[in-house]
């Protein structure tokens, strides 16, 4: 169905040079409020310099990227997740020496109003503040499936679950628009099949739109309404999974490799 | 006021100090380029290159050349040696705890230093090459200005060619700038490391001799500023340069000579002066004159 | 406030009676010896665990804490130096404006603390504002060199340092009841810091930068504020410090009080306040422990001479050895808390009843 929804994210021609080398070359895509729209390529192809570029790790040497209406080009990281977009990570960058809630809770960090001094002097506000987003961040990782891991600590965690936490970090800054880099990967098929249930039930309750990078094609095609596709930081097609699925130029890139 | 013999005798100095800070920068630069470490310990090597040979021309009656090579050579070991059992075992851990065991080393030697040999300042023997005063274009020049910098030239051309025309100079550069593949490729890098720090240090042991003929009076913490100097001529010149430091040297030598000839009455601040100049370059072109930037990968 | 919280905050009262009541006791039982090396045990617990806040919670390594305590030092003496004094010290050039104007009374102690130490927060600020954004080593340089150059200032500037010579004659105004007041309230503060939300984000910047940053936390804001928190205690213990020993000179702030810190915090563990804290009094004690084995004993016709420096010589062996092969310390990050007390006194409780 077409939606007549707001446009949350606006890649304008955006191109990254690192030395001679274009990782991202004039690289433009729209994304809807509400969208779950996947980004795929062979590897090297540039899908995560895309990620970094929205996110702000990386300056773009040409283009925009814009946010709700907003320019967000070269803003810092930290204020664009303050203005609502959050992600995780190819390998994963956990806190690792911090505990599973601890991690979750640094995302509430941003949206704490209680200040510097209430928090060194133990003041009552600190705490009605800390309470409350104890209780979130709980109920975020019950979400995940992590509550009873809350104390461990986040290196420990075994593979699996540390991608988990790693949305619920995310999740917790509140954000419109979740970038996921490559969630299925290390994952068995019934992990898979859960994660692919999980995305689909948060875009639903916490009302987001979810732009993810992934390899396993059993996941893309089958909760990605719509599929771009990047190769030589380009892109080269772009449509809903039958469209995708039966392009010429993606199955020449793809050439050679699997799809599940 | 200046007039052209003081400018010229001022010149003369600083190349002389340039080039013994040029000799100290290659051991900071060459270890950071292969190791990322900045080896705090390298300066009191430096300090002992002087008591080595002080002791051996002093206690054993040994010529004075003998003395410097032999002491250049247990400079040498005493690098190796540090790199073994202080940097080896933290090869892999964060940056940060090889730094601290630096600065942990070189107050190590320092103290010792202080205990054996006390703070009190000896004289060191120069040879009557460098007491010698000649007359150059009007200007009264001591041999040690003159004699320091060619000898220095001399050992630096000699690294020069080490670093870049034999084989393990090549080792050693291919492992500055990757480790991991150098190893697949089946050089023995741990091999390489000592190598670099052989070299450093000997380079700073006879740059510690050459640099008490033109100060001639010695203590256990004669080898800080020097050090801190000859760093911020590594960074200058780019930090992992060989080149790089040779050149750093000579400017930091210069500017430091220059300031003071012509701001005598700031020479107490001389000092803070190399310290603003190196953090300056931290922030404004960390890469030096002759370095490249990296980009960090996300 | 939960109740946990409640009870937190009441336990920690209670400390704070014990320790009042401790100070009461010692002031009169103890020799001036011993209440010297506590005074500087409480000083070193300010200075380090403020320190810890930097290079273990934060994982910024500043090499640099020494230069805070130097313009916490000065700024407290000349403030509270008397007029007289001021005229008998200066003799080489005159102090210069305004110190030679005015003279802070006993009374004003306090201000000259926190004066001393704001004045050291807000060079931290000037300092941290263009360092802050290099990475690790680089970072360490850059404040050794900012020390360095606040070093060469108090040697050079003599108008208002009186240079190498110093300053003597500073009132004695610390005593137990400042210096254990001030660790107490360091360590209160600090404590809460790391528990709460900012520490948190302290902590997650030393983890992962990147991710702490995709996460919403401002980088350079944090550690900015970190830093000069940091050198706010700093500058405090600074000016504690020369109103004990009466005197101020551009030795006392040498490399060497960092190194001092270096290994105290290391040796209570990187980011553990409580490490610190034990370690800062740990390492009080050894230094005058030590300073016998630099003296020289005579054991019946046997005399053993003083070795000089053997101490820095010691320390500097633990520091390498504790990083070769303890690098987390005694306490690694471990932190107490009032929960741990209880359940230790629980977990002995049972096994008394047992037995």
């Amino acid at each position: 169905m077409e939606s007549r929804n707001s446009r949350i994210l606006y890649l304008e021609n955006l191109t990254i040079a690192f030395g001679g080398l274009l990782a991202v070359n004039d690289f433009s895509l729209e994304i809807f409020q509400g969208d779950l729209v996947g980004l795929i390529g062979p590897n090297g192809a540039g899908k995560t310099t895309v990620f970094n570029l929205i996110s702000g790790q990386y300056l773009p040497t040409r283009g925009k990227v814009w946010f709700d209406g907003r320019e967000i080009t070269g803003l810092l990281p930290d204020k664009i997740t303050a203005l609502g977009i959050a992600r995780t990570f190819q390998n994963i960058r956990l806190f690792g020496d911090l505990s599973v809630l601890e991690n979750v809770l640094v995302s509430f960090h941003v949206r704490t109003r209680s200040s510097f001094l209430s928090s060194m002097f133990s003041l009552p506000r600190f705490w009605q503040e800390e309470k409350q987003i104890r209780e979130e961040a709980s109920f975020l990782l019950e979400a995940v499936g992590l509550k009873d891991m809350a104390s461990e600590r986040a290196r420990s965690l075994p593979y699996g679950q540390q991608r988990r936490l790693e949305i619920a970090r995310a999740l917790a800054t509140h954000p419109k628009l979740l970038l996921l880099d490559e969630p299925a990967a290390g994952m068995n098929p019934q992990e898979t099949q859960e994660l692919m249930e999980f995305i689909q039930r948060i875009r639903r309750d916490f009302n987001l739109t979810i732009f993810l990078i992934e390899h396993d094609m059993k996941v893309v095609m089958g909760i990605c309404e719509r599929i771009t596709v990047m190769d030589f930081g380009m892109k080269i097609a772009e449509g809903t999974p039958e469209e995708v699925r039966n392009d010429p130029r993606v199955i020449e890139a793809y050439l050679g490799v699997e799809t599940r | 006021m200046m007039n052209w013999t003081t400018f010229f005798q001022q010149l003369m100095n600083g190349i002389s100090v340039g080039s013994l800070y040029a000799l100290l920068a290659i051991g900071y630069t060459l270890v950071y380029g292969i190791l990322g470490l900045i080896n705090f310990a390298h300066s009191d090597v430096f300090m002992l290159g002087t008591y080595f040979a002080f002791f051996l021309i002093g206690v054993f009656m040994l010529p004075w050349w003998l003395s410097v090579i032999i002491g250049m050579g247990l400079c040498a070991l005493v690098g190796m040696t540090i790199e073994r059992v202080a940097y080896r075992p933290l090869r892999n851990a964060p940056r940060i705890s090889a730094l601290i065991t630096a600065v942990g080393v070189s107050f190590f030697i320092e103290n010792l230093g202080l205990v054996t040999v006390g703070a009190r300042p000896k004289g060191f023997p120069r040879p009557e090459l460098m007491k010698n005063v000649y007359f150059i274009a009007g200007a009264r020049i001591q041999g040690v200005t003159f004699w320091v910098p060619l000898f220095s030239i001399a050992i630096l051309l000699v690294l020069f060619y080490l670093v870049y025309r034999t084989k393990m100079g090549m080792a050693m550069r291919a492992v500055s700038k990757d480790m991991e593949t150098t190893r697949l490729m089946g050089v023995n890098v741990d091999r390489i490391i000592l190598y670099t720090f052989a070299l450093g240090s000997a380079l700073a042991g006879i740059g510690g001799v050459l640099w008490a003929c033109k100060y001639p009076q010695i203590n256990p913490l004669m080898g800080t500023f020097p050090g801190w100097k000859a760093f911020t001529a590594a960074v200058v010149g780019g930090i992992g340069n060989v080149v790089g430091a040779m050149i750093g040297g000579f400017i930091i030598g210069l500017a430091e000579i220059m300031i003071v000839a012509f701001f005598p009455n700031l020479t107490g601040y001389r000092d803070a002066f190399v310290f603003a100049l190196l953090i300056v370059f931290l922030l404004v072109k960390p890469s030096g004159v002759m370095g490249e930037t990296l980009k960090e990968k996300v | 406030m939960s109740g946990a919280e409640k009870r937190d905050l009441l336990l920690t009262g209670l400390l704070l009676c014990l320790l009042m009541l401790g100070v009461w006791w010692a002031q009169t039982h103890l020799n001036a010896y011993l209440i010297r090396i506590f005074n500087t045990a409480c000083i070193y617990v300010v200075a380090a665990t403020a320190y810890n806040l930097v290079n273990g919670i934060t994982g910024q390594f500043s090499l640099g804490p020494n230069g805070f305590m130097a313009i916490g030092g000065y700024t407290v003496a000349l403030l509270m130096l008397p007029m007289t004094q001021k005229q008998e010290v200066y003799f080489l050039q005159p102090l210069m404006w305004p110190f030679n104007a005015f003279s802070f009374p006993p009374s004003l102690f306090l201000l000259a603390l926190l004066l001393g130490g704001l004045l050291a927060a807000l060079v931290a600020i000037l300092i941290g504002v263009p360092t802050l954004r290099l990475r690790g080593d680089y970072l360490a340089i850059a404040t050794f060199g900012f020390g360095e150059i606040i070093i060469v200032l108090a040697n050079n500037f003599i108008p208002l340092t009186n240079g190498a010579l110093g300053i003597k004659g500073i009132p004695e105004y610390t005593n137990l009841w400042w210096t254990v007041g001030w660790a107490f309230w360091t360590v209160f503060v600090l404590k809460n810091l790391v528990n709460s939300s900012f520490g948190r984000a302290l902590k997650a910047i030393r983890e992962d930068e990147v991710a702490a940053e995709a996460m919403g936390i401002n980088l350079f804001r944090h550690k900015l504020l970190a830093f000069a928190l940091s050198g706010f205690f700093a500058g405090v213990a600074g000016g504690l410090f020369v109103t004990l020993i009466s005197t101020v000179s551009p030795t006392l702030f040498t490399f060497t009080m960092t190194f001092n810190l270096l290994i105290i915090i290391v040796l209570g563990g990187l980011g553990s306040l409580t490490g610190s804290t034990i370690t800062a009094v740990l390492f009080a004690f050894l230094q005058e422990g030590l300073r016998e084995v630099e003296a020289p004993h005579t054991i019946g016709s046997w005399t053993f001479p003083g070795i000089p420096g053997m101490r820095m010589v010691v320390f500097s062996v633990i520091l390498v050895i504790l990083m070769i092969f303890y690098r987390r310390g005694l306490f690694g990050r471990w932190e107490l808390s009032w929960q741990e007390v209880l359940n230790l006194l629980h977990r002995g409780k049972k096994t008394h009843g047992k037995s």
